[in-house]
């Protein structure tokens, strides 16, 4: 008896131990984030004081003149991350199908371990890249070509027109959409690979075409992981500097909606004025900036949430 | 070290304070700030202690930064390109002096135009700028050059996105000769640009300069040397078109007052036939008052052999040495730094 105890007993410390250490780090987490937001509105509160909720709305950004305002790296954070996204999307989305419905079984391996190689590329290779590769070739060939064709088009050909400089929010939207692919097609294809293939034969077994079978029965299966790998790049499109700093053209005045114009993001400008920056309005102001990226990426986060939390509750409505 | 042999005997703590006395003779001091000079100090710094065996430690993170850090004391001297003004340096109790000059020029992208080429106005510089000379073949630009064919071609202007001491330099000077920027842009490290692309650091802003046909941007003269870039001539305020190098930084830097002001003397338009007009100096930040006198007069130590013995170093940078005036005057200032008693920190004359 006595013998069976003691290593029981000796079990439950561990437990006791790893769950006492496990919560620990747990709630250290749960610190550093409360920390995080502490010190950012610490730090930000002489700008938040002077310039109000006027900072969010203002697209001022004048530093000798000590006016700052949040709305041109606002607008910049989220358009690039849009165009991203709009481009990342799909391409992931038809990657993770090839490599998991489609590839022949010796391609699926090199091609998969490609992609996660990509993940591992840091972010300031792609902005130079970017810079002296792709902006390049992009002034030159491709957004000339782009302003004839989608340029001439009703409304949307607003933000295709203006000069071909090659730098703007379009050519960053553009590699930050090559820097989150494999971040998003890499969780795409590990979900995909996890639905039961019972379910997929059956849907192959009663005639479902490859598109079909994806669409209808892999896609609501893993929809929640399909959601999270987009968050996943979103937030790394939302955050990401030093590739956007090479390539968006760091312009603090707004010229208009086109995305070939130059703009600026919000970890862009941080990374370029903190250094530098000497007065203590300025410092502050580009701490409420961090603080902003910190609230968007948090609203991103919850919205998906809720989006998720619809799209279950649509399902219990359907069975 | 000390403190393990603290905890044995005594005759161990008598070792260990052989022991340590020998490292403690070898000063190590820290400085931090601009990026522009980090070249010129982290060679200065080796030289430096291979002839004497002390170490200088300098981080480049940048001149707001060098002015934060020795203001909180966490280093040994500050370095700033930007210098403080008389009110700034007494409110923290600092004393500053310049320790190298260099030059801006402008790097131009036209076909067909050869370094030298293209001559500017102040005044059209400024209206570039300012986005109110739009093509290259402006008349205001084009009678300037009227040996020169400039094409019907948009000015695409480009400078620092990041900020910076050049950046300073730059729209300092820019304040100086049009009342109109002064009272629109100002002058600062960052500032609100009416025109442009922001290329990060010179590799950026020179770039983007190469890339973009009819371009013009600012970067610093030895960036634009290394690199061969196409630079452009600029009037002088004696209406002279100088060559941007050395001699004409140094002929800036022998028209400046440094008697007055602190050293806080910013090179742009200086008086002069052969002056450069976008010349500056680079200046180190100090306590007037040393908590630690060793450290201070370690310091100085290491400017005073720069001044002796750095001269060809800067050169091969393609930095400017002070001149031997400014050097006097400087040697003088380090009266200054004394310890809280009230003694001059500095070993020797």
């Amino acid at each position: 008896m006595a013998a069976e105890i003691t290593p029981k007993r000796k079990g439950n410390i561990g437990d006791w131990v790893f769950f006492n250490l496990t919560r620990l780090f747990a709630l250290v987490t749960l610190m550093m984030l409360g920390g995080i937001i502490v010190s950012l509105v610490y730090g930000a509160w002489p700008a938040i004081q002077r310039f109000g909720f006027g900072f969010i709305w203002s697209g001022e950004w004048n530093p000798p003149m000590e006016r700052f305002g949040a709305l041109i790296p606002i607008y910049g954070t989220l358009a690039t991350s849009l165009v991203a996204l709009v481009i990342a999307v799909p391409v992931s989305f038809g990657i993770a199908i090839f490599l998991t419905e489609m590839a022949p079984a010796w391609l699926k391996r090199p091609l998969g371990i490609a992609i996660e190689l990509l993940a591992g590329i840091p972010s300031i290779v792609y902005g130079m890249w970017g810079l002296l590769v792709f902006a390049p070739v992009f002034s030159k060939y491709i957004q000339p070509m782009m302003a004839d064709t989608l340029g001439k088009l009703p409304i949307i050909g607003e933000l295709f027109s203006g000069a071909a400089l090659g730098i703007g929010i379009l050519s960053a939207g553009i590699v930050l959409a090559i820097m989150t692919i494999p971040f998003i097609a890499s969780v795409m294809r590990d979900v995909f690979e996890v639905t039961p293939a019972m379910l997929k034969e059956s849907a192959y077994g009663v005639g479902a075409t490859t598109w079909e079978v994806v669409w209808n029965v892999v896609l609501p299966y893993t929809k929640v992981g399909v959601i999270g790998g987009i968050m996943l790049g979103l937030g790394r499109a939302l955050g990401e500097t030093m590739a956007v700093t090479f390539l968006i053209g760091n312009m603090n005045v707004f010229g208009g909606f086109s995305l070939f114009l130059p703009g600026n993001s919000i970890a862009s400008a941080l990374a370029n004025e903190f250094a530098e920056a000497e007065s203590p309005i300025y410092t502050a102001s580009l701490i409420e900036l961090g603080l902003i990226l910190f609230f968007i990426t948090f609203v991103v986060l919850s919205l998906s949430k809720l989006l998720l939390l619809q799209l279950t509750r649509q399902e219990g409505s359907k069975t | 070290m000390t403190t393990r042999f603290n905890s044995f005997a005594l005759p161990l703590i008598a070792a260990s304070i052989v022991l340590t006395a020998a490292p403690a003779m070898a000063a190590e001091v820290t400085g931090a700030g601009a990026t522009f000079p980090a070249p010129i100090y982290g060679k200065w710094a080796e030289a430096y202690h291979k002839a004497t065996g002390n170490k200088i430690n300098y981080q480049s993170i940048g001149s707001g930064g060098g002015i934060k850090q020795i203001t909180a004391k966490t280093v040994d001297f500050g370095a700033t390109d930007m210098p403080l003004k008389t009110e700034a340096l007494e409110k923290d109790g600092l004393m500053q002096f310049p320790a190298v000059i260099g030059g801006e020029v402008l790097i131009v992208n036209l076909a067909g135009i050869k370094p030298g080429e293209l001559r500017l106005t102040p005044a059209a510089l400024a209206d570039i700028f300012l986005g109110k000379i739009v093509k290259w073949n402006d008349k205001a630009i084009a009678q300037l050059n009227p040996k020169v064919s400039l094409p019907d071609q948009a000015i695409a202007v480009v400078r620092r996105a990041d900020g910076s001491g050049t950046t300073f330099i730059f729209t300092n000077y820019l304040c100086k000769v049009s009342p109109e920027w002064k009272q629109k842009v100002g002058e600062g490290t960052a500032v609100q640009w009416p025109v442009g692309l922001g290329g990060k650091g010179n590799e950026g802003v020179s770039a983007f300069v190469q890339r973009i046909p009819g371009a013009i941007g600012y970067v610093e003269y030895a960036y634009a040397k290394q690199n061969k870039m196409t630079y452009a001539l600029l009037q002088n305020q004696a209406g002279e078109y100088p060559q941007p190098d050395d001699t004409s930084f140094k002929a800036a830097a022998a028209y400046a007052d440094w008697s007055k002001s602190d050293f806080g003397e910013i090179l742009t338009n200086e008086p002069g036939k052969t002056s450069w007009p976008i010349t500056g100096a680079t200046f180190i930040l100090m306590h007037k008052v040393q908590d630690k006198p060793a450290q201070g007069a370690e310091v100085l130590k290491f400017f005073d052999w720069s001044h002796k013995n750095g001269a060809k170093m800067a050169e091969e940078l393609d930095y400017v040495p002070l001149p031997d005036s400014l050097v006097k005057l400087i040697n003088t200032s380090w009266g200054n730094i004394k310890d809280a008693a009230g003694k001059p920190v500095r070993i020797g004359k």
